[in-house]
Formats: structure tokens, sequence, C-alpha cells
């Protein structure tokens, strides 16, 4: 130990103070709150308050709600995940080829990642409304009549394809840019192997975007865990038709805001949701370690 | 290495497909904003039949333009307030030399870990006790520290040469000085993809202002977009939630275009700092 490794001490606490300030009150407290509330019978707005122990997580489980939550949003990620990732991942192949205007091309589809969730749905909803475009569509040459947004089947079908939509521009220009970052020489050399392009793809561009791959799939959980905005906006609030939209974190936002004596339920459902995610993002870390072994 | 006409063809061909389906959305939003509500429900025409801009004027004549102005205040607090914290904490880890240094980082990458969505009901307790529920103040304070950003800054000072600082520490500088005077100008790229990141986040939000906001005077745009769309359903004037749709895009579309390579090099960043 060296004194001069705590040289700048005191202008690095005044530096971090107001970070440290404000992440120790607004995050680390409410983990905390959360730990403690979890265990409650809290009502937020008498105050009410009374100890309820691990019995709410047996509330939670005998809940059907929990369920009718838990299956949707598992549904929902096992489809957004895989969908978006392969689709990103396929358009940033394609735009590293030889390709004309990819500017233009990259510049165009980013669009709906700009766009913010709110008026994202408002705009998906208008199209996939009774009136809107795909389902007069359908009407007119298909004879099909499909109501997306009341139909318990369409609704969170409807919902995963909006979050396709817009998460997917985001990570291919993530891809993209991994693509580019893969020494041309790799490339090179396989080719006086006489490869491909086939095979350059599969021995060169894919063992090496693997870290990529592993941060796209890990934040795509993460998103996907947590879809809320889409949802509320689809069912006005309440998850809706029949539950079919209800996700973990809409639930989370009734148990805390709109039935009485419930917030601890809403903490122990989010430590739930919190321990789900940490779950799945170490399974896919797992994963694609054993796969990146020989890169 | 010679490349096969046709393939070209058909990568083009699906570029340009996919484009055009990325299109679809926003045009077919343009087009019902610039028709009137009874043009909707007749649904006869995809093309408006005058560009009507009644419905542009209705929304910009209801509490839409108070919401829009909330938003920008917001945006803009947050940012300003966070380009600045993010920054000095992101040098602090990068260059200072302190004890604290390993744990601050770890508690970090800890916190980067706890979801967001998971600590903002208790956050909101935390804001309802310090008397801040239904303020501005509630959802700028909770959203001025961004760990992302952080990181990003870090990474960005940690392969900055050091060369100028030390010559400006001997010439008798002090660490904030140097840090201002040396650093901050020689940074402006990696601030600017900070900024539009921190602003766009911020703009977009729903959850937090639904949690934190209830007066209607003080909505952000995102919430009071789903409450105007509420209403304008009854009489499915979806020209008006359209009209509304666009405008709250434009300031995002408006930053995109003038500094586009700032946004491309934020995906870098994320992509690459893995």
């Amino acid at each position: 130990m060296n004194a001069s490794d705590n040289r700048d001490a005191g202008a690095a606490w005044a530096f971090l103070a107001p970070t440290m300030a404000l992440m120790t009150l607004f995050m680390l407290a409410p983990v905390l709150v959360a730990l403690v509330v979890s265990l409650l019978k809290m009502d937020v707005i008498s105050g009410h308050v009374q100890w309820a122990g691990l019995k709410n997580l047996d509330y939670l489980l005998e809940d059907e709600k929990f369920w009718a939550a838990l299956r949707n949003t598992v549904r929902y990620v096992l489809v957004v995940v895989p969908a978006q990732t392969v689709l990103a991942l396929g358009l940033a192949c394609l735009l590293n080829g030889k390709v004309r205007f990819r500017r233009g091309f990259v510049t165009l589809l980013f669009l709906p990642t700009l766009t913010s969730s709110a008026a994202m749905t408002m705009i998906f909803m208008w199209l996939f409304n009774n009136n809107g475009l795909v389902t007069q569509y359908l009407q007119v040459h298909w004879g099909v009549t499909v109501r997306f947004l009341s139909d318990p089947a369409w609704a969170l079908p409807v919902i995963m394809l909006m979050n396709v939509f817009s998460t997917v521009p985001l990570f291919m220009v993530v891809f993209l840019a991994g693509l580019q970052d893969i020494p041309a020489a790799l490339y090179e050399a396989i080719e006086l192997d006489g490869a491909g392009p086939l095979r350059k793809h599969w021995e060169i561009s894919v063992p090496q975007l693997m870290p990529i791959l592993f941060y796209v799939v890990t934040m795509g959980l993460i998103g996907c865990f947590q879809v809320f905005d889409q949802a509320f906006i689809v069912s006005g609030g309440d998850g809706g038709p029949e539950n079919s939209t209800l996700t973990f974190t809409l639930l989370i936002y009734h148990f805390a805001f709109k039935t009485y004596n419930t917030m601890g339920l809403a903490c122990m459902l989010a430590l739930v949701l919190m321990l789900i995610i940490v779950a799945a993002t170490a399974l896919v870390n797992r994963f694609f370690k054993a796969d990146g072994v020989n890169r | 290495m010679k490349k096969p006409g046709w393939s070209a063809a058909a990568v083009h061909a699906f570029l340009i497909a996919y484009s055009l389906l990325t299109l679809v959305p926003f045009v077919w939003a343009i087009l019902t904003s610039l028709k009137t509500t009874r043009e909707l429900a007749e649904a006869t025409q995809l093309l408006p039949v005058a560009f009507n801009l009644e419905a542009y004027r209705t929304i910009l004549a209801s509490d839409f333009k108070t919401w829009f102005f909330n938003s920008m205040f917001v945006a803009l607090v947050v940012t300003l307030l966070g380009v600045v914290s993010n920054s000095l904490a992101g040098y602090a880890l990068a260059r200072l030399r302190f004890k604290g240094s390993g744990p601050v980082f770890g508690l970090m990458l800890l916190m980067v870990m706890v979801p967001t969505q998971v600590t903002m009901i208790p956050a909101f307790l935390v804001v309802a006790n310090l008397g801040l529920a239904d303020t501005h103040s509630s959802l700028i304070l909770t959203s001025i520290v961004s760990i992302a950003s952080i990181f990003m800054m870090r990474q960005f000072f940690v392969s900055f040469p050091a060369e100028l600082e030390e010559a400006a520490r001997l010439d008798g500088c002090g660490t904030f000085e140097v840090f201002v005077r040396i650093v901050l100008p020689l940074a402006a790229p990696a601030l600017a993809t900070q900024a539009i990141f921190v602003f766009m986040s911020v703009w977009n939000e729903f959850m937090k202002p639904l949690l934190y906001i209830a007066s209607l005077d003080k909505y952000l745009l995102t919430q009071g977009l789903n409450a105007a769309a509420k209403q304008y359903e009854k009489s499915a004037a979806w020209n008006i939630t359209m009209a509304g749709s666009i405008i709250s895009v434009l300031p995002i579309l408006a930053l995109y275009i003038v500094l586009n390579k700032y946004f491309i090099r934020l995906s870098d960043r994320a992509g690459g700092s893995w």
C-alpha cells in the first residue's frame, strides 16, 4: 500500500458526491425498502402497516393473476427475444455486405427505436384497431375479421410484434458495429483456405460476434421481462382482455396503486421478478460461455 | 472476389422491403393525422381528401402544449445536471486515485443488475416520504444518475491520454481545474453522445411519470398522450391521437437528423462496452 494510492481522495469524493447521494436515496434505499415492505401488509394511502412475513409470497402464489402474469411474461420473452435477435442479426449481416446506400438504410431503419413507446403503441393500436389498416386489409382481401385488440388470443401477439418492431433497429446497429470491428485479416486468412461466403459467415463472423450476441440477448431478456408501457397502453392499464396482456410489471403496478393493502405484495413480486431476471441472465451467461470456449 | 448479381439484387430487395415495412406505420400515422374524423369513419380512401390540419390545431389547443413544455423542461434539466454529475463520477472512477474506487465501482455494477422498474415502486415510497410526490423535482432527482452513462464516460476517460493532465498538474492546476480546462473540452463528442442518450430516455419515459405525477397540468408528454388518446378514443378521433404522436416524435427526430453520427456512435458504445 502506497500513500499515492489515496492521492486524490478529497477530489474524488467531491466528484462522486452528487452521484453517491442520489444513488443512495433513489436506488440503494429503495432496494432496502423493497426488502422490508415485501414482508409487510401495507397501505400507502392510510399508512396502515402490519407484519405479514412470508405470507406475502403465499398470497402471490395463490393468486391466479400471478400465474397469468407469469404465463404472459414468459411467453412474451420466449417469442420476442429470439425473434428480435435473429432479425437484428440477419439485417446486420445483410447490411455488412456490399450494399449501396448503407448509411441511408441504417438511418431509415433506426426510426422505430427513436419513437417513444407511447407514440409507437398509439400508432400500432390504430393499425390494428377495428378500423385500422391491417384489420381492414385482412377483411377486404382475405375476408377474415380479427378484432386484434379485444381478442384475448391476439392482444399479446400484437404487443410482441410492436416490441420486435421497435427494438430490432437498435440491436441491428449494435451487431453491425460488432461486424465491422472484426479484423479483415481473419477473413483473408480463411479465404486463402478457399472458403466461400457461408463458411466465412459461420467460422469467422459468428464466433467473433459471440460477446455482442451475449450482450444483445441479455439486454433483450432484461427489457422483455420488464415490459410495461405497451401492455399498459393497449389494455388501458387493466391487463385485459381476460388478463391476456397482464405482465409482471403491470401486476406490480396494480398491487402498488390499484388495490388496497397490497404494497407488500407489489414489493414481493418485484423481488420475485428480480430473481427471475438474475436467474435467466445467469443461464444465458452459462450457455454462451460454454459455446464461446474455442473463440 | 466475384459477386453474383442476383444475390446482391435479392439483398437490396429485402432491405428495401423491410425499409418500406418500417415506414408504413409512420406514413399511415401522418396520413391519418391529415384526415377529418368523418373521413376516418367512412374509411374509404387511403389518402386524405384535403390536407386538413384541424387535428393538429385541436391537439395544440388542448393541455398537450403544456405537457410538451413539461417534458422539454424535465428532459433539459435532467440532461444538464446528469451530464455534469455522470461525467464527474466517470472521471473520478477512471482517473483519480483513492481507496474507495473499487468498492464504488462494484456497487454501481451491482445496481445495474437491479432492474429500474423493480426499484421504481419503492423509490416512489422514498419520493413520497420526502414530500416530492406529484412534482417535477421527483422525476428530475430520480433520473439524474445514469449508471450506463457513468460507465460510458469511465471507458472514455480511461482510454484518454494522461500526459496533458499530468503536465497541467505540474503547472499547479488543481484536480477540478484540470477537469474543466483540459479534460472537458476534449471530451465533447462523448458528452454529446451522453446528452442525447439521457435526453431521449427522459423524453420517452412512460412508467415513471405515470407513477409519480398525478396532476393533469404536471403531466409529461408520454403520459399525456395516453390520457388524451383515451379521451379521443371514445369519439374515434384517431386523427387527433396520431397528430399528437407525430408531434411527440418531432424533437427526437430533429436531434437525430442534426446529430446523426452521435446516435450511431451511441450504439457502437453499447456494443463495445462488453
